[in-house]
């Protein structure tokens, strides 16, 4: 369990969120939502110490974050940034940079290293694009091989930060599918998701987040009655339940207008 | 057994041969760089024969070896072999790795494929505080080099901090290290025309030249050289991580700020010892790791030594080249660098390889 305790955060010493308390249940999905700008990445890079709260501490299963070496952290939470520089390397040696926290001294792979990596290819079907640079893969492709990075880092939290954006409809959805799958295995996923009808269907808990603090942090059922996405994004909203594949059996979906 | 295989069962099916194909693809490209480094190698080795054997006189194969058999010091063949050719040969393979390398790691470190050491000032740097050492103690020479590699590292960092105060983004790094280098230019243009007698051949000095160098001189800076490289080669692999971008490889367990300040400061001493005893070169710390990065690809467990040697090659050649032009007069080693590797890199660029060469 992941526990923010009077979290204050910021960049250079300007908070963005204050005085946040949060805490992100084992074995489960939480959506990040809120308007541009309202601190989503921030609340989760700090979360995954890629950003050194102002006051407050953030622990893991009850241990302050920040008194774990690197590499200890490393192998218990990953982080998958959305802006990033894409390295010129094959698709195989990315997905081996997720062993980078198990390498020694001398960072060499082990057998077992080797296993994993393949362990985490296969999982994603990759194996067609292993030795294709990831600069030549397509924006779902490349963020299925960074999905296989972190498989083979193996940690039981993962954040992920707008996992989803500018891929097509059919990626999108695989890339939720694999986010599901992360979680049976009992991965505790928090993800900042722009998209609130894929947040409100796929999560477990939605954290709205506006104005620097946490509006409401609760079931997608709870956060959707509380009207509080209409308020603050200044929507109608309206959940609808159809079957969209014959036989597939009623799916909750959510419709959101601008408020006229 | 696969324990992923539980979860993502459902589209999970034996494509054991698709791997294994792929692995396959990944010894092939082993095998291609052996090639491709041992060719460097026998080119590098030809090089040096040449680097001793030609010059304003020729000596013979049969020759060198007779003369480094008996080591005799009253033949004209010997001393020059001992005391001109082989310090010569052995700086520009020195000078020519060691700006290759650290090419290479500013690029990498700063994720800037514009960030030759030339280019950012480091070089100039390095330049100014030699050129204050020979004002101020003009008979040691190891005092050079620490000035120059001092001069390397202050302005290394110097650049580096103005770039993150102001953002850190891969434009501003490149323009202020233009602006610090053309500063840094001006100082040395300034002592130079006040103190003339400070450094013995300026137009060496401020080009880069091996006309000086004599087996002395080369030691100190020498093994800082080879033992800078060995120690950079160790965690190159980190370097591949780092090109994930701050963020990853801070997530991936990676002390990113330590990281960095490291391989600047490894990159500072490559720069400052080369310098000490070229002068001011440029150029091939931008090029050959370009070059090498077409070659052999971004790991930079390859591509590090792979620049190496490129580097040490194309420095030896340019500096064969300026020896015997102009015969029994020499131009100073830069000059050719420059009349080679200007077209060659358009050339390069123009090649259509801009994605791959421009990160």
């Amino acid at each position: 369990m992941i526990e923010l305790v009077n979290v204050s955060t910021g960049y250079n010493k300007t908070p963005v969120l204050n005085n946040i308390n949060l805490s992100f249940e084992k074995g489960t999905v939480t959506s990040i939502i809120g308007k541009n700008g309202c601190g989503k990445t921030t609340l989760l890079k700090t979360a995954a110490r890629i950003l050194k709260p102002l006051a407050g501490t953030v622990s893991l299963d009850g241990r302050d974050i920040s008194r774990f070496p690197g590499k200890e952290l490393a192998k218990m939470l990953s982080f998958l940034p959305q802006t990033r520089s894409v390295p010129n390397i094959t698709a195989y040696n990315l997905v081996m940079h997720g062993r980078y926290p198990y390498l020694g001294f001398s960072r060499t792979p082990r057998e077992e290293d080797r296993e994993i990596v393949r362990q985490a290819i296969e999982s994603l079907n990759l194996e067609a694009y292993i030795n294709r640079n990831v600069r030549q893969l397509s924006g779902g492709q490349s963020q299925k091989v960074y999905l296989a990075m972190l498989l083979a880092q193996n940690t039981d939290v993962v954040f992920l930060d707008e996992p989803t954006i500018y891929l097509d409809i059919n990626h999108k959805l695989e890339i939720l599918e694999i986010i599901k799958k992360l979680k049976e295995m009992g991965k505790t996923i928090v993800m900042v998701l722009h998209d609130l009808a894929n947040a409100l269907s796929y999560s477990d808990r939605i954290c709205l987040l506006d104005q620097g603090e946490v509006v409401i942090h609760d079931s997608p059922e709870k956060v959707f009655e509380s009207r509080e996405i209409d308020r603050i994004f200044q929507v109608s909203s309206k959940q609808i339940r159809v079957e969209i594949e014959a036989g597939s059996g009623e799916q909750k979906q959510y419709l959101f207008c601008l408020k006229q | 057994m696969n324990i992923l295989q539980k979860y993502f069962s459902r589209r999970y099916s034996s494509k054991a041969d698709l791997y294994g194909e792929a692995i396959a693809m990944e010894k092939s490209r082993k095998s291609y760089l052996l090639t491709v480094t041992a060719f460097l190698l026998l080119l590098l080795g030809v090089a040096v024969f040449m680097s001793i054997s030609f010059g304003s006189t020729r000596i013979a194969l049969s020759d060198i070896v007779t003369a480094l058999k008996e080591g005799d010091q009253t033949s004209t063949v010997y001393r020059t072999i001992q005391y001109v050719r082989i310090p010569r040969t052995l700086a520009a393979i020195l000078a020519g790795a060691a700006l290759s390398v650290a090419g290479v790691i500013l690029q990498s470190v700063l994720n800037n494929s514009l960030a030759g050491p030339n280019i950012i000032g480091i070089n100039s740097g390095a330049g100014l505080f030699a050129i204050l050492a020979a004002v101020f103690f003009p008979m040691s020479f190891y005092l050079k080099t620490v000035a120059a590699f001092t001069g390397a590292i202050v302005t290394t960092l110097l650049v580096y901090l103005v770039a993150k105060k102001t953002g850190a983004s891969r434009v501003t790094i490149i323009l202020s290290g233009v602006a610090v280098g053309s500063f840094i230019g001006a100082m040395i243009d300034t002592i130079i025309i006040l103190k003339p007698d400070a450094v013995v051949d300026r137009a060496a000095f401020l080009i880069g030249g091996f006309s000086a160098v004599t087996l002395d001189r080369l030691k100190f800076a020498g093994v800082l050289i080879v033992l800078t490289f060995i120690i950079s080669l160790i965690r190159s692999y980190d370097m591949n991580v780092l090109a994930l971008g701050d963020d990853s490889a801070s997530s991936l367990g990676m002390n990113v700020g330590v990281f960095r300040f490291f391989y600047l400061v490894l990159a500072a001493v490559l720069v400052g010892s080369s310098i000490s005893f070229t002068g001011i070169l440029g150029f091939v710390g931008l090029i050959v790791p370009h070059t090498s990065r077409l070659l052999v690809g971004h790991d930079n467990r390859i591509l590090l030594p792979v620049s190496a040697l490129l580097g040490s090659i194309f420095t030896l050649s340019c500096d064969l080249l300026a020896r015997v032009i102009f015969a029994p007069y020499e131009l100073p080693v830069g000059i050719i660098m420059s009349f080679l590797g200007g077209p060659f890199f358009i050339w390069l660029l123009a090649r259509g390889n801009r994605g791959q060469l421009y990160d």
